[in-house]
């Protein structure tokens, strides 16, 4: 577990990483490094697009699954990992 | 009950109820009858009472055929005699028997005869019953009777104004007819009588009233659920039901082998440990962590993949070396990197082992695994009490890590246990080495399957070690004899019976064979199947041999290098070099690559990598480039990737860098006129054989 804890900071401090969430199954952010609505904003609108974009992967191949989602924007770039049931976001901006 | 037949009497009766007028009878018969009459009336009325004083004038009537007969004829007597026999019952009466299947004539007859069946019901007057009965009626019963008495005398003289005679006759007759309705009122009354002393009696209880009660609950929990079976929701809950009859079965077999259990063990202890919460996004975590690296080193994975130097094209003869990654952990900062080691299945995994080499600096030690994936943060992190000096990967199973500490132990790590202990440790009971030890190498299983290693160490010994269940197992295999070590190098001083030895590497596809380098310069050609002897000895270096490696393609050719400046090939038939070259410092570690059998890459003290491609340049190296940031920093080692052009090379300071080959340093044979480029391991073997062959021939002249 401390393990865990300590990669999750070792994220947190790499250049360019603004944040961290960790969504649990419902879309509820159980741990976060950004503020309060901002947290809720990533967390229920990534929770959506992951199921989304799981269910499409999974469409196609049952047997196939969904392990990571990057989403490059112009400011950033969202890294959602999906977990059995969590999900983890990570918003770095890599031009920094 | 048989009846003696009073017809007389009984007609008689029978006709007095019909009055029948004109009808004179004599006296005798008259006077006869009534006696018999008043005994009849006696016997047949139950309440004689009132009746009797109405009997005295009662007239026999004569129908009009009856037989005038004479006095005497009167009185003559008949006999009859009465039998119990009944002259209608049949005699002949047949049954069917069933017994004899035949009819059979039935014996007894039935000769009760029933006339005239009437049912009493009659009491006597003194009887309990008829005084209750009248007791409770009695003053009702004589106002009837008298009325009606009365009354039946008035219609009487009605209708018959006649004589006296006549008038007892009807007065008879109406007796007869009151007897009657005193019968009839005699019935009334019975009806009243309960014959059964039967009683029927109904009732109403009291009927409870109803109640009613009611009570609201609270409403068990409801839930609106809506979803959509899509094919892989469907395809989860077959695997789910699979691994369930999997588990099932596992638990059905009842003596599970070790290895099994073990590895349940380690299951459950994963699985355990990811029950919490944040512990669960430690596999993505590690995902994302790459990513972020990727992100932030972006242009150093372009490089990695994509970057061709341009000016080799200018150059010709030269290449360069393109740093990409530098992987360092805090940890070990100040511990030199002591052995490197690239995963043969993992192509971007590697480990270094970090250590010391100064041998009054001794202490701790760091196992660490990389991957070119995460450069900031190694994937595995094992502290040693001792220090690291060698250590291999094994080939088959990824995940099997030999490693020699400076101490004389040599372990096992396996990447899949938890904990930061290995797996397998030898101990001073288990033949552990007294000196540092140098190399280990992993070997093909042996004839039980169990993996097994060899170890090279300075106190002058090769050891074989097999991995038997939770046990090292060693096996002397060769004890170098000291008749080398009149040497007096600054590191022969320390044992003068035994070699030390350094370094060791083992033929590609000759299984036996294997070539082992010592402290005082000296190589030794060995067999595995003699422990005593060696098979050749050449006279290699002047200080120790640092590293000796077999070609990857050539099975004659092996390459070693020594800290006394000198990277020298052999070819293991002669005993003298067929190249040397000298690298105007200590030569840490020298690699072949694993792409072309005449590249090879030296590092030495001075911070320099020197590549070489024989086939291009027989007497200088193609590139000599200082890749460390400081000057005192010292290589140590050096190590190709298996696929990709790059090498890792460690420094003392704990630092590996990453270069990229450049094209140049990795060249092709050239393509002749259209022809295809030769590939294979043929043609690298040929190469080097041309190389060699052009050598010998002037070696063979220079003897001669």
């Amino acid at each position: 577990q401390a393990e865990v804890e300590e990669t999750l900071k070792r994220i947190q401090s790499h250049k360019g990483v603004i944040g961290t969430i960790v969504v649990n199954a419902e879309g509820i952010p159980i741990r976060t490094t950004l503020d309060n609505s901002t947290t809720v904003q990533y967390a229920g609108l990534l929770h959506q697009l992951t199921m989304k974009a799981r269910s499409t992967v999974r469409d196609i191949d049952p047997q196939n699954d969904l392990t990571f989602l990057r989403v490059r924007s112009k400011k950033h770039e969202i890294m959602v990992a999906p977990d059995k049931e969590y999900l983890l976001i990570v918003i770095q901006n890599p031009s920094e | 009950m048989p009846v003696p037949h009073k017809t007389g009497t009984v007609k008689s009766k029978q006709g007095s109820s019909q009055i029948p007028p004109n009808t004179v009878k004599p006296l005798p018969a008259k006077l006869a009858k009534p006696a018999g009459k008043k005994k009849d009336d006696d016997d047949g009325t139950e309440m004689g009472d009132g009746t009797e004083e109405w009997m005295q004038g009662k007239t026999l009537i004569k129908p009009p055929d009856q037989l005038e007969l004479t006095e005497a004829e009167l009185k003559e007597e008949f006999t009859r005699i009465l039998t119990a026999n009944n002259p209608h019952a049949p005699q002949n009466i047949v049954r069917y028997s069933f017994k004899e299947r035949a009819y059979k004539p039935i014996s007894s007859v039935d000769q009760l005869a029933v006339h005239f069946l009437l049912d009493g019901n009659m009491l006597h007057k003194d009887s309990d019953e008829a005084r209750r009965q009248r007791a409770k009626q009695g003053v009702q019963e004589e106002i009837t009777t008298i009325e009606s008495a009365t009354a039946e005398a008035e219609e009487e003289k009605a209708e018959t104004p006649a004589g006296g005679e006549e008038i007892g006759e009807s007065e008879e007759g109406g007796s007869g007819e009151r007897a009657d309705s005193a019968e009839i009122t005699n019935k009334k009354e019975q009806k009243l009588t309960n014959q059964f002393n039967f009683s029927d009696r109904a009732s109403q209880t009291l009927n409870n009233p109803l109640r009613e009660r009611g009570s609201q609950t609270e409403p068990p929990p409801r839930a609106n659920f809506l979803a959509t079976a899509s094919q892989w929701d469907i395809y989860d809950a077959y695997v789910e039901e699979l691994q369930k009859q999997e588990k099932n079965k596992e638990k059905q077999k009842a003596a599970p082998t070790k290895k099994e259990e073990e590895k349940n063990k380690k299951k459950l202890m994963v699985t355990e440990t990811q029950s919490d919460d944040i512990s669960k996004v430690g596999k993505v975590a590690k995902i994302i962590e790459r990513m972020v690296n990727q992100n932030t080193f972006d242009d150093i994975a372009q490089d990695f993949k994509y970057f061709e130097d341009a000016s080799d094209e200018f150059r010709e003869q030269e290449g360069t070396l393109l740093p990409l990654w530098k992987f360092q952990y805090d940890k070990a900062k100040r511990l030199a990197v002591t052995a490197l080691c690239w995963n043969q299945t993992y192509k971007d995994f590697f480990a270094v082992g970090h250590g010391s080499y100064d041998f009054t600096k001794q202490g701790r030690g760091m196992l660490l695994f990389y991957t070119l994936k995460n450069s900031t943060f190694p994937e595995y992190i094992f502290p040693t009490h001792s220090g690291v000096m060698c250590l291999d990967i094994h080939q088959g199973c990824p995940y099997l890590v030999a490693v020699g500490f400076y101490d004389g132990c040599v372990a096992v790590y396996n990447l899949k246990e938890e904990g930061e202990q290995p797996t397998y440790r030898s101990t001073a009971k288990t033949g552990k080495h007294t000196d540092p030890v140098w190399q280990v190498k992993w070997q093909k299983d042996d004839m039980d399957n169990n993996h097994n290693f060899f170890s090279v160490s300075s106190d002058g010994r090769v050891v074989s070690w097999t991995l038997v269940k939770n046990e090292l197992v060693y096996t002397d295999i060769i004890k170098l004899s000291g008749e080398g070590a009149v040497m007096d190098g600054p590191e022969g001083l320390q044992l003068q019976t035994m070699a030390c030895g350094t370094s060791f590497d083992f033929h590609k596809q000759i299984d036996y064979l294997f070539l082992v380098g010592t402290e005082e310069g000296k190589i030794h050609k060995c067999s595995k199947a003699y422990s005593s002897q060696f098979l050749e000895t050449y006279d290699a270096h002047n200080m120790a041999v640092d590293a000796v490696r077999w070609n990857h393609f050539h099975p004659k050719v092996f390459i070693s290098c020594s800290s006394d400046w000198t990277v020298k090939i052999w070819d293991h038939t002669i005993n003298t070099p067929m190249f040397t070259f000298d690298l105007n410092s200590a030569v840490g570690d020298v690699a072949w690559s694993p792409y072309s059998s005449t590249v090879f890459a030296a590092v030495t003290t001075d911070g320099k990598v020197h590549v070489f491609d024989l086939s291009i340049n027989k007497y200088e190296a193609i590139c000599e480039q200082p890749v460390v940031a400081k000057k005192k920093t010292k290589l140590t080692h050096i190590e190709f990737n298996p696929v990709h052009p790059i090498i890792i090379v460690g420094d003392d300071r704990g630092y590996v860098t990453s270069l990229k080959l450049s094209p140049n340093l990795r060249k092709k044979p050239k393509e002749k006129k259209g022809q295809e480029a030769p590939k294979g391991p043929e043609v690298e073997i040929a190469k080097m054989e041309k190389l060699l062959s052009l050598l010998r021939e002037p070696d063979n002249s220079g003897k001669n």
